[in-house]
């Protein structure tokens, strides 16, 4: 957007500056990062964070917030799983992952529909269909995991396709699992309508300045249920793709992902106050996140020590974007 | 250039809030390719007929004829396809996207295109700018641009939407002399393309300056209208006012005793070097001088914003020199800062609540407020004030700008305060409020041996208003203008030689 500023004063361009340079660091502390078993496992990594991280930046974009994506992507993926095991139906890969992605479509939907009739703050929103998704998930359709011995065939074929695999020195086989593509489809589609189409426009415009949209004519309607109903659809999902690579369903999946996602957006440079982000940003901001996470885990740091530091990169992140959009507004 | 059909003819329009009515079956016609402009005080019904033209607003009577055909009720979609472009007050752009992006948007959008051609976007841009004769960064973010460009990027914006009228509300109130001067000349420019321009405002000079008819508003009616060279001064601010202005001096009560607030010998590195400035009861002390001069500094040091670092502050001789705001208070001193907005009142609030905020120690002596006490204060600041609302009730946000200035100067009487210092105190203040403004201020002074400190670049308001002047260079005092050497020629020469040799 503000290609006059040289490019390697955008957002964009530090957030890789800093990524790199925790490559490097990391690297020097631990050689190990640096082989091809360790990029490859931090590539699988990114692929489900990533693309939800790509429906909260469309969200955030619009100026909103949403909690509810982790909800949404535990009950689609454990419906379609629980309907595959039950039912024997749907079966295959493409009918189970075109039916988690309506389901988190649909449930997108009522946020959309919750925020933009009702006016309502979409923290409050979603935080309410998030406990509700998981709720009427567990009372009605269950609580026990699908677990391997169960879980169907097909999808974990799909989950465990790799691009590449490879023997590393102790004889196991590793690989660069397919979905990686899946993640950059979504996130180069998403860059496409986000930069290229009315519709991605209208979503800047709506998060900036919500009244000048108004005026200009853009029908703000429109693009809150666009937001919101692709923000579910990516959630649904990415929900199947997780239970796939890891073949189980568990309807109390994601917990805390929230915290992971938002993080890696407001790193990758999105605005809390709307109307700035960007797919590149954003996928920047996702690889820094799981990549210091894996760091922390290979230093044998305490899982609650790492949501310490996750906490702690969100409030420094969104500190440096607020200082960063106020200096813009003067 | 002007044919005989109204561009848009406004008859009899009405229009009510509640139980106020905001337009009183008001006509307005303004002529394809003329400069018309739309006078009134505020809250005189200016921004709701503008609402009522831009389809914002139905009206509640009354019909609206574009080209000479009834145009049914208008929306805004209507409007804009009439060629109506509404430029408001905050130009309605989009901060973080590019001046390409700002300028096309909406004729995309009107297109119902689905993409975005960025090619066609630049030379779309590209050639709007070059028929404005404007030069802008195409791909700088709007926010990146100060007010003037902004605003010609909104200008620009309803040129690309093929405007016929273009409103423009209050434009020049965020610009300089010399940007003034360039919003003319693209007025100018506008109108030779056979644009119309509607241009609002409640500045004499513009609107004698720049356009061809007049339309005056006064209290949702319309009081007068014609060609321009029908008017002068007096006539449009009769017009506006409904009465004639007085202009004169203003004379203090002769100096005895101690001075009620003194500077003595005030330094603030880098702010203010060693002013001293004495000011007796009943006085109206005029300061003027550039931005950066120490205007407001000398403001903020006597209100312990900006704690003298050598000298002191006296208030009826004792040394008060405040270390904090609540210090100075404390010694009675007041002060209304320039942007009220955002720095002074709060506007969900009622008047009562903004009254009492700065008092309230004294209606709440214990855990609890006392409600009688603090309403009847409120009552009698509320009619001492003259302030235009129906009660003291309503939320402040609802005012006009006179009205919440008023509100903002008497919640500091209400503290007791002896000094007032005022800055900017008319600033966004139409010529009645700014009147009654002047008039309360000399009240207070002369009956209550009030002290005032009116910071303020508009000079006639300084020589109309103060019975001295004093001019700031570089945080020093360099001259001192009363009595019948207070002239708006003696001022206007002392400022410019302030400018030419810095002290």
């Amino acid at each position: 957007m503000s290609a006059q500023n040289a490019w390697w004063k955008s957002t964009e361009a530090m957030v890789a500056g800093i990524l790199l340079l925790a490559m490097v660091l990391i690297g020097l502390v631990n050689p190990a990062f640096w082989s091809l078993e360790n990029l490859f496992s931090l590539a699988r990594s990114n692929v489900v964070i990533g693309i939800m991280a790509l429906g909260v930046l469309l969200i955030m974009i619009s100026g909103g917030i949403d909690v509810s994506f982790p909800a949404f992507a535990a009950a689609a993926a454990y419906l379609v799983v629980r309907a595959m095991v039950d039912w024997g139906w749907p079966t295959g890969v493409l009918v189970p992952f075109l039916l988690a992605t309506l389901a988190g479509a649909a449930m997108g939907l009522v946020n959309a529909t919750l925020v933009w009739k009702l006016r309502m703050i979409p923290l409050i929103v979603t935080l309410g269909t998030a406990a509700m998704a998981r709720g009427l998930l567990n009372g009605v359709v269950g609580t026990s995991n699908v677990n391997i011995n169960k879980y169907p065939k097909s999808l974990i074929e799909f989950g465990k396709t790799d691009l590449v695999t490879m023997t590393n020195a102790k004889g196991a086989t590793f690989g660069l699992p397919a979905t990686v593509l899946a993640y950059l489809g979504l996130a180069l589609a998403i860059h496409f309508v986000l930069s290229r189409t009315m519709i991605g426009r209208s979503v800047y415009a709506y998060g900036a300045a919500p009244e000048a949209a108004k005026r200009v004519g853009f029908r703000t309607g429109r693009s809150l249920i666009f937001v919101y109903v692709t923000a579910g659809a990516l959630a649904g999902f990415a929900g199947l793709l997780h239970s796939s690579m890891i073949w189980m369903a568990n309807p109390r999946d994601f917990v805390g992902w929230e915290l992971d996602v938002i993080a890696a957006v407001v790193l990758g440079g999105a605005s809390i106050f709307g109307g700035r982000g960007s797919v590149l940003g954003t996928m920047l901001g996702v690889f820094i996140l799981v990549m210091i996470k894996n760091s922390l885990i290979l230093m044998g740091i305490d899982t609650t020590w790492q949501r310490v530091v996750v906490g702690a990169m969100l409030i420094a992140a969104v500190a440096l974007t607020a200082l960063r959009d106020r200096k813009a507004i003067v | 250039m002007t044919t005989n059909t109204p561009l848009i003819e406004m008859r009899g329009i009405t229009k009510r809030f509640g139980g106020v009515t905001a337009l009183d079956d008001v006509s307005l016609q303004i002529m394809p390719g003329e400069i018309h402009c739309l006078a009134g005080e505020n809250g005189s019904g200016k921004s709701t007929i503008i609402k009522v033209m831009s389809g914002v607003y139905q009206p509640d009577a009354g019909t609206i004829l574009i080209d000479g055909k009834p145009a049914g009720v208008l929306d805004p979609v209507k409007s804009t396809a009439a060629g109506i472009q509404v430029i408001y007050q905050d130009f309605s752009l989009f901060p973080a996207l590019s001046v390409v992006e700002n300028l096309t948007i909406n004729s995309f959008l009107h297109e119902g295109a689905r993409l975005v051609d960025r090619k066609r976007a630049r030379a779309m841009a590209r050639e709007v700018l070059a028929r404005l004769d404007v030069d802008l960064p195409l791909d700088a973010a709007v926010e990146t641009l100060p007010t003037s460009g902004r605003q010609l990027v909104a200008i620009a914006r309803a040129v690309l939407a093929d405007a016929r009228l273009i409103i423009m509300d209050e434009p020049t109130t965020a610009l300089t002399g010399r940007e003034v001067e360039r919003l003319f000349r693209i007025t100018r420019d506008l109108q030779a393309h056979g644009i119309a321009i509607l241009f609002v405002s409640h500045k004499m000079r513009e609107m004698l300056d720049l356009s061809e008819r007049l339309t005056v508003f006064r209290n949702g009616r319309k009081v007068a209208e014609g060609p321009i060279v029908n008017f002068d001064e007096a006539a449009i601010t009769h017009a506006m006012t409904g009465r004639a202005l007085e202009v004169g001096h203003y004379d203090a009560p002769a100096a005895e005793g101690a001075p009620r607030l003194e500077f003595r010998d005030v330094s603030v590195p880098g702010h203010l070097s060693n002013v001293s400035l004495k000011l007796w009861p009943g006085e109206v002390v005029g300061v003027s001088g550039l931005i950066g001069s120490g205007r407001t500094e000398l403001a903020l040091a006597a209100f312990g914003m900006l704690p003298p670092a050598t000298g002191a502050v006296l208030v009826d001789g004792q040394d008060v020199t405040p270390r904090s705001v609540q210090q100075a208070i404390d010694a009675g001193i007041a002060y209304v800062p320039e942007d009220r907005l955002s720095e002074g009142l709060f506007l969900t609030r009622s008047i009562r609540d903004n009254s009492i905020v700065s008092s309230i120690r004294r209606f709440a002596p214990g855990l609890g407020l006392n409600r009688k006490a603090a309403a009847d204060a409120t009552r009698e600041m509320f009619d001492g004030m003259a302030i235009a609302a129906p009660s003291p009730e309503v939320a402040v946000g609802t005012l006009s700008g006179g009205n919440q200035q008023r509100v903002m100067i008497g919640r500091w009487l209400m503290t007791g305060a002896k000094v007032l210092i005022l800055n900017g105190p008319t600033v966004g203040v139409d010529v009645g409020s700014k009147a009654t403004i002047h008039a309360i201020i000399h009240r207070m002074a002369r009956e209550e041996g009030l002290a005032v400190l009116m910071i303020s670049d508009d000079v006639p308001e300084l020589v109309a208003n103060c019975n001295r002047v004093v001019t700031m260079v570089h945080g020093r005092i360099t001259a001192e203008l009363s009595g019948d050497t207070l002239t708006e020629d003696a001022l206007n020469d002392s400022l410019r030689l302030n400018i030419e040799v810095p002290a």
